[in-house]
């Protein structure tokens, strides 16, 4: 589309919303499928109460600040976990993918963890922690160092060896080949781990708190759910449901300037 | 000749006094488990002698082991049997002194043209200014200034060979592998990158071993051919090229050049013919 003058530019962001507004048009459907089901009583407004009634309590729930606070407190949980994970796994991947011995010695290990579903920990972190913060990044932590490993290992097993012997002749040593090269020829693959560690990172941040937390999200949910108090339950679903896609959407953006590099 | 480039060479022409050659003992070397039987033995018992300054191509049929035998020479592939020998000393790992341009151009596709050149110019000491210069130099010694900037992704096949060649040329190895690095280029780009190639080993005599199929490329540029046998691989024939050092245009209607370049094309010939009835 020409860009001529100044005036196009406003035009431009409005047809851009209007766009993005069309291609999350069926969410729509599913609210209007939603407020259906519960106006003609197919379902109790019990169960799914009525859009406008949640986004009362969504708005009241802000303005208290009472939302706020246990996101922040969730989201520093879910943060501090995600980051650590992605440094060790960074680390640990490229690590393993440049020795053979510690490949011999962590693979094993990585294949049987893998699949394991992290909820699972729950139990445990609580035991060796406790119930403060610490229990939960440690999961967190857990949950979303595999993907990160998993993913910088291939992108680094996968990258042209003659890159490396390229680089070798250049005058890079051992050590400098597996940050000045390694690390950003495998950088598709880790920033995909992430993005899969940063999915991981919402949930573990969510259910942990269900069972153990006295804040956080995860904790209101289940604290409003006892109490019976639904509206404002669903309302802080979702309220983090919208940060999680959010999340993924900034993240997603930031991968796609790293890797400008390859659409060109 | 560009003279930016001539300048950027006579400034490391001081740091490269010494000259190295390069010294092949029956050098063996195979792929794959051996003992298993199922190996493959890509190079049998290879000696080969280079002199200092010296071109020396190597021409032989598609597998014979000639991309193999130059990533022996430069330190990438362990030494399984024999010796390589160079002024350094034997070679065990890579190293800035025999620096490559590989038959898959081998970029860094994260870097722009300019910062894949600056990248091996970095690992020579050389900073700010002085590199960006030098950088400048070679990107425009092969043609693609205007694409310092660009990603791998966006050249073509060709350019992208360019882009390795003026990579590895810039920091000036004292060695020189090439693996068949114009075999991307058109006709016309290639013979002026020939004459670039041949006025800067000129000027700067240093050691080239360049791998190629074209049996012209070969002898316009060589002082020596070696002819491979097809697998396992072993040096047939290793001819000597007696044609004036200075060569050009005029030299692709010499009677001796078109001699010598239809002597090799039958010995290479032989070679492929023995490699199709082998299989
Ligand atoms: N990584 C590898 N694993 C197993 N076999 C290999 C490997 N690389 C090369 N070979 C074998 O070794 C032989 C020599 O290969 P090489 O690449 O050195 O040949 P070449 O002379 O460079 O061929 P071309 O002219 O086609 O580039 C070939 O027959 C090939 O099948
Ligand atoms: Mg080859």
């Amino acid at each position: 589309m020409p860009r001529a003058g100044t005036g196009t530019g406003g035009i431009n962001m409005l047809l851009d919303i209007s766009r993005g507004a069309l291609r999350y048009s069926p969410i729509a459907i599913l609210l209007i499928v939603w407020e259906l089901l519960g106006a003609t009583g197919l379902i109790s407004r019990q169960m799914l109460p009525g859009l406008g009634e949640i986004f009362g309590e969504l708005v009241a729930a802000v303005v208290s600040g009472d939302l706020l606070y246990n996101c922040a407190r969730s989201l520093m949980r879910a943060g501090s976990g995600l980051l650590c994970a992605v440094v060790v796994g960074i680390v640990a991947g490229l690590l393993m993918a440049s020795f053979r011995p510690l490949r011999l010695l962590i693979n094993p290990i990585v294949q049987i963890f893998y699949p394991m579903p992290k909820s699972a920990l729950i139990p445990v972190v609580m035991i060796w922690l406790g119930l403060g913060d610490a229990s939960k990044i440690l999961l967190i932590f857990l949950g979303c160092l595999l993907p990160v490993v998993v993913g910088t290992y291939n992108g680094a097993r996968g990258i042209n060896p003659f890159m490396i012997w390229s680089a070798r002749s250049l005058g890079a040593s051992k050590l400098e080949v597996i940050h000045e090269i390694v690390l950003p020829g495998a950088m598709p693959e880790i920033l995909n781990g992430v993005r899969t560690a940063l999915a991981f990172s919402f949930i573990l941040m969510v259910s942990s708190e269900f069972l153990i937390a006295t804040d956080g999200v995860g904790y209101m949910i289940s604290s409003l759910g006892d109490g019976g108090i639904y509206p404002a339950m669903f309302a802080v679903i979702f309220f983090v449901a919208g940060i999680g896609f959010l999340a993924d959407r900034i993240y997603a953006a930031f991968a796609r300037r790293q890797l400008a590099w390859r659409e060109a | 000749m560009t003279t930016v480039a001539m300048a950027a060479d006579a400034r490391h022409e001081a740091a490269d006094r010494a000259r190295t050659g390069i010294h092949i003992d029956n050098v063996t070397h195979s792929y794959g488990a051996r003992a298993s039987g199922r190996g493959v033995v890509a190079l049998n018992r290879i000696c080969l002698d280079i002199a200092d300054g010296e071109f020396h191509a190597l021409l032989g049929p598609s597998g014979c082991g000639k991309s193999t035998l130059l990533y022996l020479i430069g330190g990438f592939l362990p030494i399984q049997e024999g010796a390589i020998v160079t002024t350094n000393g034997p070679v065990t790992q890579p190293g800035p002194d025999r620096a490559i341009v590989f038959q898959n151009f081998a970029l860094f596709p994260w870097k722009t043209v300019k910062q894949n050149v600056l990248y091996g110019l970095r690992k020579q000491g050389l900073k700010g200014e002085d590199a960006e210069e030098r950088a400048r130099d070679y990107i425009n010694l092969v043609h693609l200034s205007g694409f310092e900037d660009a990603y791998p992704s966006q050249l073509s096949g060709g350019m992208q060979q360019r882009a390795a060649i003026a990579r590895t040329l810039a920091v000036d190895p004292k060695t020189l592998l090439m693996d068949e690095p114009f075999g991307a280029l058109d006709a016309q780009t290639r013979r002026v990158m020939q004459e670039e190639l041949r006025a800067i080993w000129g000027r700067s005599r240093k050691t080239v071993v360049f791998v190629t199929h074209d049996v012209q490329e070969a002898v316009f540029l060589a002082d020596r051919i070696s002819i491979m046998s097809s697998r396992p691989g072993r040096i047939e024939h290793v001819i000597d090229v007696s044609l004036p050092r200075d060569r050009g245009e005029d030299t692709l209607e010499d009677r001796e050049f078109i001699h010598l370049s239809e002597q090799i094309w039958r010995l290479v010939r032989e070679q492929a013919v023995a490699a199709t009835r082998g299989r």
